[in-house]
């Protein structure tokens, strides 16, 4: 791998620093010199940890001259969406309401980032507590796509995804609640993963909605998205819903290719995807029955249901997690002559439009009277979703589909029209509503050059055949 | 309003009887929080038993407290509950003293269900559910009146109760009288004290009691309920369904229908006050809790549980009511069994002694003592022996147990001689009835002749001369068999 010229990616970085070939402060002193140079356009970044990030690299440094190993990702810059907590370090969810708030303790991925050897270089941009699709709604103001800065990187992870393009961080972490890491990934031409839910703590991660959100990484490739999840992933009993089982193990089976594996096609996927991104799905498929894959049609009859189930579960959800922010105990509070007025004001201070509105949504979906009718009923097309895809899987190993509808599109393309936003994450709701693993992977490019993301799903806990597909895609993609 | 009758056979006013079914909330006797490691501990420096899940800090998720579900397993299997899969859900509600504006209880699967209470005189209390929840934090309220959140100038908040570890037992509305009501808090208590579920302190809160009541003709259908909250002893509760009772029976009869609303007992006035009627009800918005799993405990485990629970106090009281005969009052039983000193009773009959007087003397005078009395059981039974066996009278025996339990054990005997107890045997006891019948001819003349309370002077005389050591009654017995033989 190594050629010489200054390592970029994260299996690259960690095998030069662990071999004293470079120093982590060199490795980190360029990423900063890049977010320096270019992170005032982009704003990938609500904070920046420069000196942190410098005190962890010699740390680092002075580990290897002394012989001792950092771990698998050592000296690698990691940007942390800024939804994860971090001890002593403003978590601000681009919301007002946690204005002044220090976490007093690391979220689990961050400790096992940091004893894995890897440097946290800063806190990225997101969509207001990971509600939507452009990180327009971020209280900080919008991230900008590094790959054409009149557009948006996609949400709400969108910070992450593109301090990865942009090159300040060699990965990031981001949150996927209905298609918040996979979605950037596909509009900034970068790896995304959703692990399978509970692969990956969610001690620490502030919760959107609880059922629903999972931890994952961003890479420039494959094989390092996997070196970034394998450190992270494995039970946490501070979790209670974290499977009781050893960290995920995929590099090794990365190279193993698609002979004989049964790729999917789903006959009844929702349409309203753009030609080009139709266009490079169909080129994957070839793709992959050239390595020697079989591709097989199967149904996902309740897939179109999805979108509208998740609009009532996750915003449920919400309204109850969001509840707590209240200016009782920390944050943001404004004041006012009572306790219910005090907690109106601070609330209707605090929260941007789009959390307004989905705390309204849920609320009215779980009240008494339409609690059997909304949220109710949409748990019922939860469990059938799940169903259907049980039975898909039972004739296919993993599926393909479009990680986005489109290309990155423009800011304000979608900002008045609230269900054109949601639409953005049609294909990758149902593998949040299954807690089933799904990754996006650059395949070629669409309308005006910009990068097109193909959705590999696969079911529960088999990450490593969803990676060694991706994988197969990424090697010829780059042909 | 007229005097109440209240008796455990009975309770009806103009007719009308009442229903009462009560929610109780325990605090488990766990080491830490139902779903954290800070302590659960009562009386600790405000906000010190703290951490990010009980303050509900964001990315704060709540772990199940191992000891907290055996322990609810424990006292719904000694109400003769059946233990199920169950799951939590969350209770939204915006209130300060709640961090996370959400409470977590199990709600439509709860862990115990189906179980009853048996009270004294056949009454069977049927138990809804038993479910686990957490406690929220403790508001005081400064400034303003009463206490009250409402107009107070500023409020506290304690988190250290917050995520203490709850059950609520649900009765089914099968009571019907106060004293039932009482006695079923009363048995529930000693209950969760014997499985060691919870310490049940009342006056510390461990243990709070809210009542549904409601009235009807019997027969007819139930009535309208009210919920009455702020009940702190076993007394208020029965003083509070009282008064309830005949405010909703007055309402019935002057032609009003009562309100179904959650009711506030002052415990000064002895009334109950409007706190929110049911319009003005919150919406909780339940739904299952995502941060949590299923609980479901498997047989192997409820069985364990099941095997490892101690004789229930009934049971205990019923032992010790056999083995100390039928004479025994069941105040005595009751008493002694609370303090868990039954067991130390039928040790004085293993060591052969009168289990029957053993059951008075540790009422009497083991008070301070506890489970453990210091004092060998082997020095009390040699003790109740020779009361029953007349060589000690009663209040000789009382003043020798007094010894014994001071110095922790003694010899009866040795300490009989030392006081100058001289054994009251039958023969010195008629000696001195001889010398007393000798010393007074009038007033046994006048005792002969049927003047009853002439009895008083000879037994005076006796007890004089035996310088307050005969038993008056024995010597009462002596003198009227003597008379009947004359």
């Amino acid at each position: 791998m190594h050629d010489g010229a200054s390592p970029t990616g994260v299996a690259d970085i960690a095998w030069n620093v662990r071999n004293n070939l470079t120093s982590a402060s060199d490795i980190l002193e360029r990423h900063l010199a890049a977010i320096a140079e270019r992170d005032g356009e982009v704003h990938a970044f609500n904070l920046v940890l420069a000196d942190e990030a410098r005190a962890r690299a010699a740390e680092i440094d002075d580990m290897v001259s002394v012989g001792r190993d950092p771990g698998p990702l050592a000296g690698v810059p990691i940007a942390l969406k800024d939804n994860m907590c971090t001890r002593g370090i403003p978590t601000t969810c681009s919301s007002r309401i946690l204005d002044g708030w220090r976490p007093p303790y690391d979220a689990t991925v961050v400790t096992r980032l940091r004893e894995a050897g890897a440097i946290i270089v800063g806190k990225t941009n997101l969509d207001e507590f990971a509600m939507g699709s452009s990180t327009e709604n971020s209280a900080f103001g919008p991230t900008r796509n590094p790959l054409d800065t009149s557009r948006v990187p996609g949400g709400s992870s969108g910070g992450s995804a593109a301090a990865v393009a942009a090159g300040f961080a060699a990965a990031s972490l981001g949150s996927d609640t209905g298609g918040s890491i996979r979605q950037p990934a596909a509009l900034c031409g970068v790896v995304g993963v959703k692990p399978t839910y509970g692969a990956v703590s969610r001690l620490g991660l502030v919760a959107f909605a609880s059922s629903l959100d999972q931890i994952g990484p961003f890479a420039h490739t494959v094989a390092d998205a996997a070196l970034v999840l394998e450190s992270i992933s494995g039970h946490d009993p501070m979790d209670s819903t974290s499977i009781r089982q050893d960290p995920l193990e995929l590099t090794r089976q990365l190279d193993m290719g698609v002979a004989g594996l049964r790729v999917g096609r789903i006959t009844d996927l929702p349409e309203g995807a753009s030609a080009d991104v139709v266009a490079r799905l169909d080129e994957a498929f070839d793709t992959l029955r050239d390595a020697g894959a079989e591709i097989v049609d199967v149904e996902v009859p309740a897939f179109t249901y999805g979108l509208t189930a998740y609009y009532l579960i996750a915003p449920a959800e919400a309204s109850s997690n969001l509840a707590r922010y209240d200016g009782v105990r920390f944050g943001h509070r404004v004041e006012a002559p009572d306790t219910n007025a005090m907690y109106i004001a601070t609330r209707t201070d605090g929260f941007g439009a789009e959390v307004k509105r989905r705390i309204m949504l849920g609320t009215y979906a779980l009240s008494a009277g339409y609690y059997d009718a909304y949220y109710g009923r949409a748990l019922k097309v939860r469990r059938r979703i799940a169903a259907d895809f049980a039975a898909a899987y039972e004739r296919a190993d993993v599926l393909l589909t479009p990680a986005s509808p489109t290309v990155a599109f423009h800011f304000g393309d979608k900002t008045a029209d609230p269900m054109a936003m949601y639409l953005c994450d049609t294909y990758t709701i149902p593998s949040n509503l299954t807690g089933e693993p799904g990754m996006s992977v650059p395949f070629g490019t669409g309308d005006d050059g910009l990068p097109v993301g193909v959705q590999v799903l696969a079911p529960a806990l088999q990450e490593a055949r969803m990676f060694r597909t991706a994988a197969e895609l990424e090697r010829r993609a780059s042909r | 309003m007229s005097a109440p009758q209240s008796s455990p056979e009975a309770w009806s006013h103009h007719g009308y009887e009442m229903v009462v079914g009560l929610e109780v909330h325990v605090e488990l006797a766990t080491r830490t929080k139902l779903f954290s490691a800070s302590p659960n501990r009562f009386g600790d420096e405000p906000n010190t038993n703290i951490d990010p899940v009980t303050l509900g800090l964001p990315g704060a998720l709540p772990v199940l407290n191992r000891q907290a579900v055996e322990l609810a397993m424990r006292l719904g299997l000694a109400l003769d509950c059946r233990v199920q899969r169950s799951t939590f859900a969350r209770k939204n509600y915006f209130y300060p003293d709640m961090p996370k504006a959400y409470q977590i209880s199990q709600y439509d699967e709860p862990i115990c269900v189906d179980g009853w209470l048996d009270l004294p005189g056949s009454i069977r209390v049927g138990i809804e559910r038993a479910h686990l929840e957490e406690d929220t934090g403790k508001s005081t309220h400064i400034g303003g009146s009463g206490g009250r959140i409402h107009g107070s100038d500023y409020s506290l908040i304690d988190f250290n109760r917050a995520g203490v570890p709850l059950v609520e037992i649900v009765s089914r509305p099968d009571i019907r009288t106060p004293d039932q009501a009482r006695a079923y808090v009363s048995e529930l208590r000693a209950i969760l004290v014997a499985v060691g579920a919870s310490d049940a302190k009342m006056e510390e809160g461990s243990m709070r009691v809210d009542a549904n009541v409601s009235v009807r003709l019997p027969g007819a259908e139930f009535g309208t309920r009210c919920e009455i909250k702020n009940l702190n002893s076993v007394r208020s509760v029965g003083r509070a369904i009282e008064y309830e009772a005949q405010r909703q029976i007055g309402m019935t009869e002057a032609g009003e229908s009562v309100r179904q609303e959650t009711r506030h007992w002052d415990e000064n006035d002895g009334r109950t006050h409007t706190l929110r009627s049911k319009e003005d009800a919150d919406d909780y918005r339940y739904f299952q809790e995502p941060d949590l799993v299923v609980v479901d405990p498997d047989p192997e485990w409820i069985e364990r549980v099941r095997w490892s629970l101690p004789e229930l106090p009934a049971a205990r009281r019923a032992r010790l009511a056999t083995a100390t005969g039928q004479a025994t009052d069941a105040e005595s039983v009751l008493v002694v069994t609370e303090r868990g000193q039954d067991a130390y009773v039928l040790a004085v009959a293993e060591w052969g002694g009168d289990a029957g007087r053993a059951l008075v003397y540790v009422k009497e005078a083991f008070a301070d003592q506890g489970e453990r009395p210091a004092v060998p059981a082997a020095d009390v039974a040699k003790l109740t022996l020779m009361e029953v066996g007349g060589t000690l009278t009663a209040t000789q025996a009382k003043q020798v147990l007094a010894e014994i339990v001071e110095h922790g054990g003694g010899d009866a005997e040795a300490i009989a001689a030392d006081k100058g107890f001289e054994a009251m045997d039958t023969g010195r006891l008629e000696a001195m009835v001889d010398d007393a019948i000798a010393a007074q001819p009038d007033a046994w003349a006048k005792y002969c002749a049927g003047e009853v309370k002439a009895v008083g002077a000879l037994v005076g005389a006796v007890m004089k001369a035996s310088r307050g050591q005969a038993d008056g009654k024995a010597v009462t017995a002596l003198l009227e068999h003597r008379r009947s033989i004359t």
